[in-house]
């Protein structure tokens, strides 16, 4: 049973002189007591194993390495063994000149000053939670204090690290617009950790958590904000109850295979497998593994120092990134679409609704025949050197059937869409002619010599949509509020053929949403729509405080006033044209009647 | 689509008639060149936004243009002569004519180059462009502005020009509004703070 059970419902801050708490001044700083949250506007304390989590871990290793190199010297000492000849060491030239006493003094202040410091660190490092902001201070010497304006998150991760996980720790990282702008409260209890973040989130979404927790007594435990988007089959309700408590009572002391939470896609080992085997990269080096035996074989020894290197890197490639994708599980909460990741060190992110900038559905032709999708996102408060990698955070299904790519989808564009997004992501993906996109016509094929037909925009429901790509095929999700600026470019080669570039600026991210080509006209119609619509998207987007207005007026309001392209230009010559239209997502479904396939449709793809 | 006058307060739900005041229009500032794309620019297949009047920026940008160009071709010629008078090396002189022909050719087109950026400041975004052969147009949300940077080159103050980038959460956006007048640039800073502000939203 989980320390948050044993201690009952927690009290908070709006009574903070009936619990055994201390006077609240703003300085004080306030023990922990297991169960009770930490987001009382006062300064607590981090888990006390912090500084040999951080930084201790270099002290044991030199520990280790001591020991190591005098093994030698610790066996002769237990097993004594006469005659041996002893090479000169710093230790005989210790023994033998009688500094011992020495020695050991200088060993004991060592090891108190060193535990000193620690200590004092541990009590120099403080957080706390406020209803504006999330505070950090620490350092001995240089302090450090940095503060966090709540409304700015962009989202809360928790993540354990092995060796933090096997003593109960975790690290929450609340992450912030900006070159390497996180506040990290590196260590805490584990079973804090879940409850600190729920808290966070709460606060940044413009709830009082008071208000927050007169609606929870009033036996509606399911966070009214968000709509049921977790499970399209009407269990969405049970599904989200069963996730919130399973978020609640997460905790070290349960065994983590318990604890995962209701995941509305599920990942299978041999996808997994599969899919990191049929990656690009392995591609390569398998390649090169090729081209190694081929050398071996014609006698060139050297080949082995190729081909060595070449299936460790591949090996390490296949663990690492299946080690990582292991137990991944990604759900709707109260506070945004929750997203777990790792077997070994654990990383367990949550995105509030508004924070992500732009979605990619992609699949490489590799993963055509298994019908293979993988989800990528953009969201702010990834450093450029991130991007540059292609951080795994920003990969939100690492790969999955069209069908766990659209429920995906659906939690990323809570409240934007609604229905089910399979029929039009089907369409769009899966077609050859779009529903609703607007096509670019016949004489770009000498830009797109293969995937001129499946070029495409559309612009409907707040969203600005990008289909492209025969060998890698790509649908770009950007939804209006977010972007940042939008581009049309014509170079000479597209000028003599009448078309035109089209790119859509997000913060930087894996996700670089352009259209290679499109007719001329189209592209400035389409400039004059999205640019008139990101205008009116944004003024009514209030998702910076997600929960302190109506959430249902939001997405009506953006539908109701964007402009929508009308009738498209009448294209010159016979070259044919998809039209768009404002309709909803579901319209454009092929199949309305049938939502989802059934789950063996979906087994079939695997 | 209408284009409206610039800084014309625009009605949101929450905030409906206490947005501030903008102090300085802009059209106090400088003459404002608003030229409709030119009519031999528009047709064809050139890409080209219907109803937009661009501001063009300093003609003075020429001549700062010129003499950067110049001062490089000055001291490459430079290079070259040493070279070849101390060394005897006589190919040299093939690159440096290609290198040449292609300095003229590109200062040639710097007038048409220069009159081909422009900008315009509609209800709530910027319009951008630049660019003859590689044409481009960027359309930003005034309350998506980061921060406003003025840049000022040594060339550039002795002309009283002034470079403004306009700088977003994106990477790429890239408006930057080369040769603005000094009052201009900085006028035209003010306001677009000033716009941002009241219509800023989350990230």
């Amino acid at each position: 049973m989980s320390e948050h059970q044993a201690a009952g419902p927690p009290e908070r801050f709006e009574a903070p002189a009936a619990g055994p708490r201390v006077k609240p001044t703003a300085e004080a700083i306030v023990p922990r007591v297991a169960g009770q949250s930490l987001v009382d506007g006062q300064w607590h304390r981090l888990h006390p194993a912090t500084p040999l989590l951080r930084g201790g871990i270099a002290f044991v290793a030199i520990l280790g390495i001591v020991i190591a190199n005098l093994r030698e010297r610790l066996i002769e000492f237990f097993i004594p063994a006469p005659g041996m000849e002893q090479p000169t060491d710093p230790i005989d030239y210790i023994l033998n000149h009688g500094f011992v006493g020495w020695v050991l003094l200088a060993i004991a202040v060592g090891l108190i000053v060193v535990i000193a410091v620690f200590w004092f660190s541990w009590r120099m490092h403080t957080f706390r939670v406020t209803d504006e902001a999330v505070e950090v201070r620490s350092g001995i010497l240089f302090r450090t204090n940095r503060k966090a304006k709540l409304d700015r998150i962009q989202g809360v991760s928790i993540e354990k690290p092995l060796l933090a996980r096997l003593i109960g720790a975790s690290r929450i990282n609340v992450s912030v617009a900006g070159q390497d702008a996180n506040v990290k409260l590196e260590y805490l209890y584990g079973a804090d950790a879940d409850g600190l973040r729920r808290d966070v989130l709460t606060l940044a979404s413009g709830v009082k958590l008071a208000e927050r927790r007169q609606t929870a007594a009033a036996g509606d435990p399911v966070d009214p904000v968000l709509p049921p988007q977790s499970a399209p089959d009407g269990a969405g309700g049970v599904s989200r109850f069963v996730t919130e408590r399973v978020d609640d009572f997460i905790s070290p002391e349960l065994d983590p295979e318990e604890a995962v939470p209701d995941s509305v896609v599920r990942l299978t080992l041999g996808r997994l497998v599969g899919s990191t085997l049929l990656s690009p990269f392995t591609v390569i080096v398998l390649i090169s593994v090729v081209a190694g035996v081929v050398l071996l074989v014609n006698g060139l020894d050297w080949a082995w120092f190729w081909l060595v290197p070449m299936v460790l890197s591949l090996g390490a490639f296949v663990w690492s990134s299946v080690t990582k994708s292991l137990r991944y599980s990604i759900a709707a909460t109260a506070s945004g679409v929750r997203i777990g990741f790792g077997l070994f060190s654990t990383t367990n992110d949550t995105v509030p609704p508004g924070r992500i900038h732009a979605i990619e559905v992609s699949q490489p032709i590799i993963w055509r025949p298994f019908g293979w999708w993988r989800v990528r996102i953009n969201k702010a408060g990834l450093s450029l050197e991130q991007a540059a990698r292609g951080a795994t955070s920003n990969t939100v299904l690492p790969v999955g059937s069209l069908v766990d790519a659209a429920q995906v989808v659906e939690l990323m564009l809570a409240g934007r869409i609604d229905g089910s997004a399979w029929a039009p992501l089907q369409s769009a993906l899966a077609t050859r002619d779009g529903v609703g996109f607007v096509g670019s016509p016949r004489r770009s094929r000498w830009i797109n010599w293969f995937s001129w037909r499946r070029t495409g925009y559309a612009l409907r429901d707040g969203m600005l949509l990008f289909r492209q790509g025969v060998v890698w095929r790509k649908l770009h999700i950007l939804p209006l509020a977010r972007l940042q600026s939008i581009r049309v470019d014509q170079g000479p080669l597209l000028r003599a053929l009448d078309l035109a570039s089209a790119t859509a600026h997000t913060v930087p991210g894996p996700v670089i949403a352009k259209l290679p080509a499109m007719a001329r006209d189209e592209a400035v119609r389409m400039f004059d729509a999205a640019s008139a619509a990101i205008v009116v998207a944004q003024s009514t987007d209030r998702s910076h405080r997600w929960a302190s207005f109506d959430p249902e007026h939001q997405p009506d309001e953006a539908q109701a006033t964007a402009p929508y392209l009308d009738e498209p230009v009448a294209q010159s010559g016979t070259e044919p044209t998809t039209r768009a239209h404002a309709e909803p997502w579901q319209e454009h479904s092929p199949a309305p009647s049938v939502p989802f396939p059934t789950t063996d449709q979906d087994r079939r793809t695997t | 689509m209408t284009t409206p006058h610039p800084g014309e307060p625009r009605p949101t739900p929450d905030q409906p008639a206490e947005r501030p005041l903008i102090e300085t229009p802009l059209e106090e500032l400088s003459s404002p060149e608003t030229v409709q794309a030119d009519p031999a620019e528009q047709s064809g297949k050139r890409l080209e936004l219907p109803d937009a009047e661009w501001r063009r920026v300093s003609r003075k940008l020429i001549a700062v243009e010129f003499i950067s160009e110049g001062a490089g071709l000055v001291l490459v010629t430079a290079a070259v002569v040493f070279v070849a008078l101390v060394w005897d090396w006589t190919w040299i002189w093939w690159p440096f004519a290609a290198f040449a022909v292609i300095s003229l050719i590109a200062a040639a087109f710097i007038p048409r180059r220069i009159r081909s950026i422009g900008y315009q400041l509609r209800a709530d975004d910027l319009l951008f462009r630049r660019g003859i052969m590689w044409q481009r147009f960027v359309a930003v949300p005034y309350g998506r502005m980061q921060l406003v940077d003025i840049n000022r080159g040594p060339l550039s103050r002795a002309f009283g020009l002034a470079d403004l980038k306009f700088v977003t959460a994106s990477a790429s956006t890239g408006v930057v509004i080369n040769g603005l007048p000094e009052a201009e640039a900085e006028g035209l800073r003010d306001h677009l703070v000033a716009v941002a502000e009241s219509r800023r939203t989350g990230l």
